[in-house]
């Protein structure tokens, strides 16, 4: 199971940072929900892995449970990166309108993109 | 009055020339007056205190961490500082009123002044060095406002400039050796590190410390190789040149050898720092400040020449040569104030302060040819005046001073100092007041106004007294001063008198003002040699410097940041790896302790989705629609490994999310191309790839090798599952932390929330509001639409399905506190169900039936739980605490009640608002003419029975 785990953060991880790289705003946002994905995995793993144990308290009886600080801690986590992702799309979708160009570089002086909008 | 009255009333102060200056000018000036007279009182009350030799302290802990607390202290240095700071400041206050013309901003410039005095006081009280620090560096931003006070002369603005850059630079430098200092006595306070000399002065960091802290006096006392900013702050209103030139900005390097005198001074790296460089700027201010026409550069050079005497009194480290330097600081300020104003008056009176278009002036202008001619003598050095005195005291000591082995270095160049300083004392006399009156001054010269002559009067009263009845009146200052200097009770003998019999200073006084009168009556064949001699320009290497700098800054910052997105991302995450990888190296892996678990087939079928999905995103990501289909794959899988791994909340929270964020993006791709082009070429993308797959192989090995051992130490989650139910009474641990210990966080985080989607909704605002609205408006779909917009069976569907998935939400809310479930999760619930309105049966059709804003019910979610968590200050307790109880009525199960709950009611309406509001914005990208009908539900078979029959309401 660890080695799953580990391996998908580590596929996750690097499919985020591939597409992060590339030179279009859509293909950075899509990869940086993957690196979400791989970060906040990653944080919950901290807590180690364990099946069957919610941190949801019996009160009949003693039995044991996972670590509930890094849930709680990917929890908000993840509500975050979606604020993040509305905003990071929105700043793209606007400056897709505005210059009509989906490019994730500056336009440089000479080729004049972005004046036409 | 207490000391920090005194350092905090020109700031308090500096606030009401800026307001009552629509007023007027009369107004603003008294008020800057007022404030400097109200703490130069405060400041004499303490007079009895202080030359008993008390030390008056004021203190307040402010980081005391950081060692950083607002400790003030006032002995007789900071007294006699204090004391020409105000005292000065009052009088400059009062000239500059009848200076300043009328188009000049006179309210801003009494602000500036006291800012600036503020900023010198607080120096000179500070006990603690770090709070000195920041009254230092704010000496340099208040005095880079008013030497750039005239902001249209570009030598203004070039001169603030060079001064902020020299000052600020050794400021930084002096940072870095008080820090030392300050480690070296283990402590930041003044008052102990004073005591402490041995420790510092064996310790392997004094050198460092040394040069760094003269790095940062010289650069402010102009001392050389750091004095040409000074002459060039003479763009400066002259105002402004009398008060920092005399008393205080480059008396604060002094004040701060002084003021660390004791524990600094005696060796022999601080006599061949100090006093050499102390000699080499009295020489070299004094030969040039005779070649200069300008009255104004003059006297900056002359100021450079007298700092550098001062500085190398202090260099001597003698403790009799301490006692000249605290002299000559008194005596230096009175005349040289009343010199600075002397000149501004000629300026403005006449015209010009060119030394060649003036001449004459004895009779145009007699108060002023009293005044100036006064403090001019005092300059030179000649009795009974008070820089004569001090000068005396200063040939005494060079007499006495052996520089590597020599007898006579340092009392020849001091005379030849002296003499040049002579010189160009007598010019300022002879060549601007004697001599024939002239036809051509630009202005008809008069002597100004009794509010102009004032001040330099009074000044000059103060050169005659002390110079005639020294011991009388600066002697009790000069002892007290000069005690805190010397840091012991008892002082060397010294004599403040004029005549100590035939001592070598006075034979060494007599040949400099002979030599001084031979040099003057030489002075015409003497410039003209001056000026054909090759000499280096301070301002063009300085600039030269300051380019090259911006230009390696400019390639640096270029290179890495050069607008290229792709670029700062990889070299953000080549470095992470990197440094990632030395902490590996440098580090040290424990064994494992934790057995691999068995997986079972179920994890093993979620990997292979998960993979599968991932590759092909990256394979497939030019196709836009395909991949984030592909990416729902992913986040389900991830949602369920959650659920497996024993985070209900976590999946609950993950699937919620998902299904927003993919809605989102749809939108978005609604109107961005649906295809990414190829444009790297392979060779680039193999590159990429190889980072990635690095990054990759750090993270997933990071995190399986931290799955495979325990806890390095011991875990609070103990705590919190110990006291959830005790401490927090609910049983969803993960919940409880969320609201109740961790309260704090997500109190800040629902507002982050609130915030994005504001952000968002200003974004959308901008944008609409720009030409692309046009373009909006005439968008042609790229892609064929739905033929039916509002499907007759979805809009009923969902319509159906709203209150039950409300109801769902709220019952995920309720459970929340015991059960997996909550504020979060119940909110993106309900935007989801209302998200389904707006899907089914259009923007129009669900915005009409909106009846409160998205903001207002962020705002009202923010507010709740803000009431929430202030509703515990009324029970005496923190923010934030929360209370619970239990609740019986029959016939109802006993039932729990929480304020933890109200608090959640927050978290919940803060995310059903930002929520919505984030795809509400995105959503109106799409509105075009037209595009809302009358009708929910474009096919409606009751409407077509109802047009039928013509019953239709």
């Amino acid at each position: 199971m660890e080695l799953l785990v580990a391996s998908a953060v580590g596929i996750l991880t690097a499919a985020g940072i591939y597409l992060i790289l590339r030179r279009r705003s859509f293909p950075v946002i899509l990869g940086l929900s993957l690196l979400t994905y791989a970060v906040n995995v990653f944080l919950f793993a901290t807590g180690r892995l364990v099946t069957g144990a919610p941190p949801i308290l019996n009160k009949y009886q003693e039995v044991a449970y996972t670590d509930p600080l890094p849930q709680a801690l990917v929890l908000t986590a993840i509500v975050i990166s979606f604020g993040m992702t509305a905003v990071v799309v929105m700043i793209a979708l606007g400056a897709y309108l505005s210059s009509r160009d989906d490019g994730t570089a500056m336009p440089t002086e000479t080729d004049g993109a972005g004046e036409d909008a | 009055m207490s000391l920090f009255l005194i350092a905090a009333l020109p700031f308090i102060g500096a606030v009401f020339p800026a307001l009552l200056i629509r007023a007027g000018r009369n107004a603003a000036a008294s008020a800057a007056g007022l404030t400097t007279l109200l703490a130069f009182i405060g400041l004499m009350l303490h007079i009895p205190a202080v030359f008993r030799g008390e030390t008056v302290f004021a203190a307040v802990d402010w980081l005391p961490g950081l060692g950083l607390n607002a400790h003030f202290f006032l002995d007789g240095l900071g007294f006699l500082f204090a004391a020409m700071i105000l005292g000065i400041g009052l009088l400059i206050i009062l000239y500059a009123r009848y200076y300043l013309s009328r188009e000049d901003p006179m309210g801003q410039f009494y602000s500036y002044l006291l800012l600036f005095q503020g900023a010198m006081v607080g120096i000179v009280l500070s006990d603690n060095i770090l709070l000195l620090l920041v009254f230092w560096e704010l000496t340099s931003l208040s005095s880079f406002l008013l030497i750039g006070y005239w902001k249209h002369l570009p030598e203004g603005r070039q001169g603030a400039r060079m001064a902020l850059t020299v000052t600020g630079s050794g400021g930084l430098a002096m940072i870095a050796g008080m820090l030392m200092l300050g480690h070296i006595a283990g402590s930041y306070d003044l008052s102990i590190i004073l005591q402490n000399k041995d420790a510092i002065q064996s310790s392997d960091l004094y050198l460092p410390a040394l040069i760094l802290i003269l790095l940062g006096a010289f650069t402010k006392s102009a001392q050389f190789p750091f004095h040409f900013w000074l002459p060039h702050a003479m763009a400066a209103p002259t105002p402004v040149s009398a008060y920092l030139h005399s008393a205080t900005m480059v008396k604060a390097g002094l004040f701060l050898m002084a003021r660390l005198w004791p524990v600094l001074a005696g060796t022999p790296e601080w006599f061949y720092i100090v006093a050499t460089t102390g000699l080499v700027t009295m020489l070299l201010g004094a030969v040039i400040a005779l070649f200069k026409d300008d009255l104004k550069a003059l006297l900056a050079f002359s100021t450079v020449s007298h700092l550098g005497l001062i500085t190398m009194l202090l260099g001597f480290g003698t403790k009799i040569a301490a006692v000249a330097a605290v002299f000559h600081i008194i005596n230096h300020a009175t005349f040289k104030a009343a010199l600075f104003m002397t000149a501004g008056i000629i300026d403005h009176e006449a015209g010009t302060r060119d030394i060649k278009r003036l001449g004459g002036l004895r009779h145009l202008m007699p108060v002023t040819f009293a005044i100036g001619t006064v403090a001019a003598l005092s300059m030179a050095g000649i009795p009974p005046l008070n820089g004569f005195l001090s000068k005396e005291m200063m040939l005494e000591e060079t007499a006495h001073t052996i520089w590597n082995g020599s007898h006579s270095v340092v009392p020849v160049l001091a005379t030849v100092a002296a003499l040049f300083s002579a010189a160009y004392s007598f010019r300022f006399i002879v060549h601007v007041f004697l001599g024939p009156r002239r036809a051509d001054y630009p202005a008809q010269p008069h002597d100004p106004g009794t509010g102009m002559w004032i001040g330099p009067a009074l000044l000059v009263v103060l050169v005659v007294l002390i110079g005639l009845a020294s011991a009388k009146i600066a002697g009790p200052m000069v002892a007290t001063a000069a005690a805190a200097v010397i840091g012991t009770e008892t002082l060397p003998y010294y004599s403040l008198k004029l005549w100590h019999g035939l001592t070598p200073a006075l034979y060494m006084s007599v040949a400099a003002t002979i030599g001084g009168l031979t040099l003057l009556a030489l002075h015409a064949p003497l410039q003209r040699t001056w000026n054909a001699l090759p000499r280096p320009e301070a301002k063009p290497l300085f600039e030269a410097l300051i380019g090259a700098f911006t230009r390696v800054s400019q390639s640096v910052t270029e290179g890495l940041h050069n607008g290229v997105l792709t670029r700062y991302a990889a070299i953000m995450i080549t470095f992470t790896v990197a440094i990632s990888y030395l902490a590996y190296r440098s580090g040290t892996l424990g064994a494992e302790t934790r057995q691999i678990q068995d997986p079972g087939l179920l994890p093993v079928v979620g990997w292979f989705a998960l993979v599968i999905a991932t590759l092909f995103i990256v394979a497939k990501h030019r196709n836009r629609l395909l991949s984030l289909v592909l990416i729902g794959v992913v986040g389900l899988v991830v949602s369920l490994s959650f659920n497996y791994l024993s985070a209900p909340d976590l999946a609950l929270t993950q699937i919620s999310v998902e299904v927003v964020t993919i809605i989102l993006m749809l939108l978005a791709l609604n109107f961005m191309p649906k295809e990414t082009p190829v444009e790297t070429p392979a060779l680039t993308r193999l590159r990429d790839g190889a980072i990635a797959v690095v990054a990759g192989l750090g993270a997933g090995g990071l995190i399986y090798a931290l799955l495979m051992r325990d806890f390095a130490f011991p875990t609070i989650s103990d705590f919190h599952l110990a006291n959830s139910y005790k401490g927090g009474g609910g049983t969803n641990v993960v919940n409880v932390i969320l609201v109740d210990f961790r309260g704090y966080d997500t109190f800040g985080e629902i507002i982050v929330l609130g915030i994005a989607a504001m952000v968002i909704f200003a974004l959308t605002e901008a944008v609409l509001g720009s030409k692309v609205r046009a373009y909006l408006l005439n968008r042609e779909p790229d892609l064929p639409q739905a033929g039916d917009a509002h499907p007759l069976m979805m809009v009923v569907a969902t319509r159906v399905m709203m209150p039950l998935a409300l109801m769902v939400a709220a019952y995920i809310f309720f459970r929340g506190h015991n059960l997996p479930g909550g504020g979060f999760i119940a909110g993106l619930i309900a935007a989801i169900a209302i998200i389904m309105q707006y899907m089914a049966s259009g923007f129009s059709w669900a915005a009409e039936r909106q009846r409160y804003p998205y903001h207002a019910i962020i705002g009202s979610g923010v507010l709740i739980a803000a009431a929430t968590g202030m509703g515990a200050w009324f029970n005496g307790m923190p923010f934030l605490t929360s209370d619970f109880g239990y609740l019986h009525w029959p016939p109802l199960e006993e039932f729990e009640w929480a304020t933890a709950a109200l608090f959640d009611l927050g978290v919940f309406l803060a995310v059903v608002g930002a929520v919505l509001l984030a795809l509400e914005s995105l959503s109106r990208f799409a509105w075009q003419p037209g595009i809302s009908s009358e009708h929910a539900m474009d096919i409606n078979p009751a409407r077509d029975e109802a047009a039928k029959t013509g019953t239709e309401d």
